[in-house]
């Protein structure tokens, strides 16, 4: 290639620190400044549900991101995930009790450190197992150990401390910074700190040689044998290390709650971090991020309002799998081509006729479940049915015609405009690839 | 360095109760370009697979200068500087082509599992890495996903991939298969300028790049060597020309 045609390629100088910090610094000034947006200013105090809110969000993002270094960069599902997360947190209140009996003598900032390190204790264990396989057997092999654990669980009192769990405080009286850590603020703080060291120790990762075989090896595992690279040593790395920062959630995990009991490894914690990363997207670096967050306030915030925001969940978990598998930032990506060839705006009307008939699908289909779930559990708890501000009779045929009409019409609907929305953006990729 | 010389003795593979590779002995002398030629189905991609470590052997011996290489994982034999292709291409899809060959680098680079190197501050690293695109011509195709190559443009990136490493011992699996005439020519020249100064074994099926690359020739028919030697003498070798314009003609 002649010198004129190596100048025309996009130049690839490296980015200034300051431009590859920004998104970090505008992270941690949102994460810092969230809680004081939810200030009782009049009384003087915090929420206590929104700190509670945002600290499990905290935990969980810590959590989605490494499983996602299995998951989405290794191509490893695994359903033990919760088990290194789960039996970090189980050390971590023996680390507090011990420090509070004035046996451990670390400060609370670096307790989350111990507990990723025992993380990467149980991930060297248990990885040595799992990762002797990959792909399918891999996932079974971490089903059984998830069931293990957590069968262990309720049966070693000493560690486990049965069904109950074991408790701890965690004012240990030792702290770098001079804090109690007695508020649920302070507790916020620190997750808040360990939240962008893990987060900025995975985005490193990803970037070195091992992170970079790991997505080989995802690929195309018997290539990277070719280039000289042992797969299962691959995979055994990257499940120690992942376990190291699943182990810092844990560990943030027992500080908050101050009890761990068997749900913090069980399996259903590990289908979490899976909804979380394949709802966020699983990739790009940053989907688990938006699906630990939009899951914890589902979780958090929908619940309140819903007997069965469970049930949305799984829908919305079924519609990205079966529409979207590159889940929410995959979608946002997918938009690039088009952006780039200037062509963004003649989306919006496709946008818009999606999204009124969207909408009355969603209106049915919340309707139909609600009038559902009322007529047995809430009636039960003596509730009135409210959707959208008006009281609902769920013994009135109109209700439930009329939701049932939403649901279905608007689901015909949905399907035309869906199909219209398609030629259109297939148009829209081939123009911005002829630009 | 010295490029090394390879030599299968005796060697044997089984599936089950059939005999694929029927007590093979071949040498490949030091430096010199080495074709593996034979009808469809004599066993030529099995015999790369057992050099290479991919299937193990069932009797015999492979060695590389004093080594033994027969026993050994893929990714030791890839070590001790013997690289492979495949017929059919193998390439890492999902990354870029620049990462392809970053990757194809990093162990011989001798960054082995480090979690602890920046990739991008590694600069010998990455400056080898553009100079084997530039050599590969695909130097403007970095960014691209590796699985949105063209035909021709895998199969350059698969000859990239596989003498990335260094390696002194390289085995191409038919590399200019499915290419167009001129694509042929290009393949042929990149493969003449990257295995300079080292011991080249190929599987080919176009007779022209055989006779053009090749020092030495062996015919393999069923699982068995029918007549190793310089092309001349392979040309005009009755035994191969009936067992191989025979199978050609079935």
């Amino acid at each position: 290639m002649s010198d004129a045609a190596v100048r025309a390629l996009p130049s690839r100088r490296p980015v200034s620190v300051a431009v590859r910090l920004w998104p970090w610094i505008v992270a941690l000034l949102i994460a810092v400044v969230l809680p004081w947006l939810f200030y009782d200013w009049q009384h003087g105090r915090h929420s206590g549900f929104m700190i509670s809110v945002f600290s499990q969000m905290g935990m969980m993002i810590i959590f989605a991101l490494s499983f996602n270094m299995l998951m989405g960069q290794a191509g490893l599902l695994s359903f033990c995930h919760s088990v290194l997360f789960g039996l970090a947190g189980y050390s971590t209140v023996h680390f507090l009790n011990a420090a509070g009996a004035g046996e451990l003598p670390v400060p609370m900032e670096l307790i989350p450190l111990l507990a990723g390190l025992s993380g990467f204790g149980f991930a060297v264990v248990f990885g040595y197992m799992a990762t002797k396989q990959r792909s399918t057997a891999f996932a079974m092999i971490t089903l059984g150990i998830v069931q293990l654990v957590t069968t262990a669980a309720t049966m070693f009192h000493s560690f486990f401390g049965g069904e109950g769990g074991v408790k701890t405080d965690r004012v240990i009286g030792n702290s770098l910074l001079g804090r109690e850590y007695g508020q649920a603020i302070e507790v916020y703080y620190l997750i808040v700190g360990w939240m962008m060291i893990a987060a900025i120790g995975m985005y490193f990762h990803a970037m070195t040689p091992l992170g970079r075989m790991a997505n080989a090896c995802r690929d195309n595992h018997e290539r990277a044998q070719f280039v000289g690279y042992d797969p299962r040593m691959v995979r055994f790395l990257q499940f120690a290390l992942s376990g190291f920062y699943a182990g810092i959630g844990g560990g943030l995990f027992a500080i908050t709650y101050e009890i761990v009991t068997f749900d913090a490894v069980a399996a259903p914690l590990a289908a979490n971090a899976l909804l979380m990363a394949y709802i966020g997207g699983a990739t790009t670096f940053f989907g688990p991020v938006l699906g630990a967050i939009l899951i914890t306030l589902l979780q958090s915030g929908v619940s309140l309002m819903s007997n069965s925001w469970l049930v949305y969940v799984g829908v919305l978990f079924i519609a990205m799998v079966t529409f979207a598998p590159t889940g929410l930032t995959g979608i946002v990506l997918e938009h690039a081509p088009i952006a780039r060839a200037g062509l963004l705006r003649r989306l919006t009307l496709p946008y818009l006729r999606i999204a009124v008939p969207g909408l009355i699908v969603l209106f049915g289909f919340v309707g139909v479940v609600e009038l559902l779930s009322f007529l047995t559990i809430g009636m039960a708890q003596g509730k009135r049915l409210a959707l959208f501000g008006v009281a609902l009779d769920i013994f009135s045929p109109l209700s439930w015609l009329v939701a049932f009409a939403c649901l279905l019409g608007g689901g015909l609907w949905l399907s035309i405009e869906a199909r219209y929305f398609k030629r259109v953006w297939d148009g829209l990729i081939e123009a911005s690839r002829s630009r | 360095m010295n490029p090394p010389s390879l030599a299968l003795t005796d060697v044997t593979k089984n599936f089950g109760a059939t005999e694929i590779i029927r007590g093979v002995s071949m040498n490949v002398t030091a430096g010199e370009r080495h074709a593996l030629i034979g009808p469809n189905g004599a066993g030529k991609t099995t015999l790369f697979n057992l050099i290479s470590g991919r299937f193990p052997i069932t009797a015999g011996e492979i060695r590389l200068d004093a080594t033994r290489l027969d026993g050994l994982p893929p990714h030791r034999i890839t070590r001790l500087g013997l690289s492979r292709s495949f017929q059919i291409t193998s390439i890492f899809h999902r990354l870029s082509v620049y990462e392809n060959i970053r990757c194809s680098l990093l162990w011989s680079s001798g960054y082995r599992y480090s979690f602890w190197h920046p990739l991008g501050r590694q600069r010998a690293l990455n400056q080898e890495t553009e100079r084997l695109l530039e050599e590969l011509n695909l130097a403007e195709r970095r960014d691209l996903p590796a699985g949105l190559l063209s035909y021709a443009e895998q199969r350059a990136l698969e000859i990239g991939m596989t003498i990335a490493g260094g390696a002194s011992t390289i085995l191409l699996d038919e590399p200019t298969a499915g290419m167009s005439h001129s694509e042929t020519e290009y393949a042929v020249a990149l493969i003449r300028r990257v295995t300079q100064g080292k011991t080249l074994v190929m599987v080919e099926h176009d007779m022209r790049v055989v006779f053009d690359l090749a020092d030495t020739i062996t015919v393999l028919v069923y699982g068995k060597v029918i007549a190793s030697g310089p092309p001349a003498e392979i040309r005009s070798n009755r035994a191969v020309q009936e067992a191989y314009l025979g199978a050609l003609a079935a």
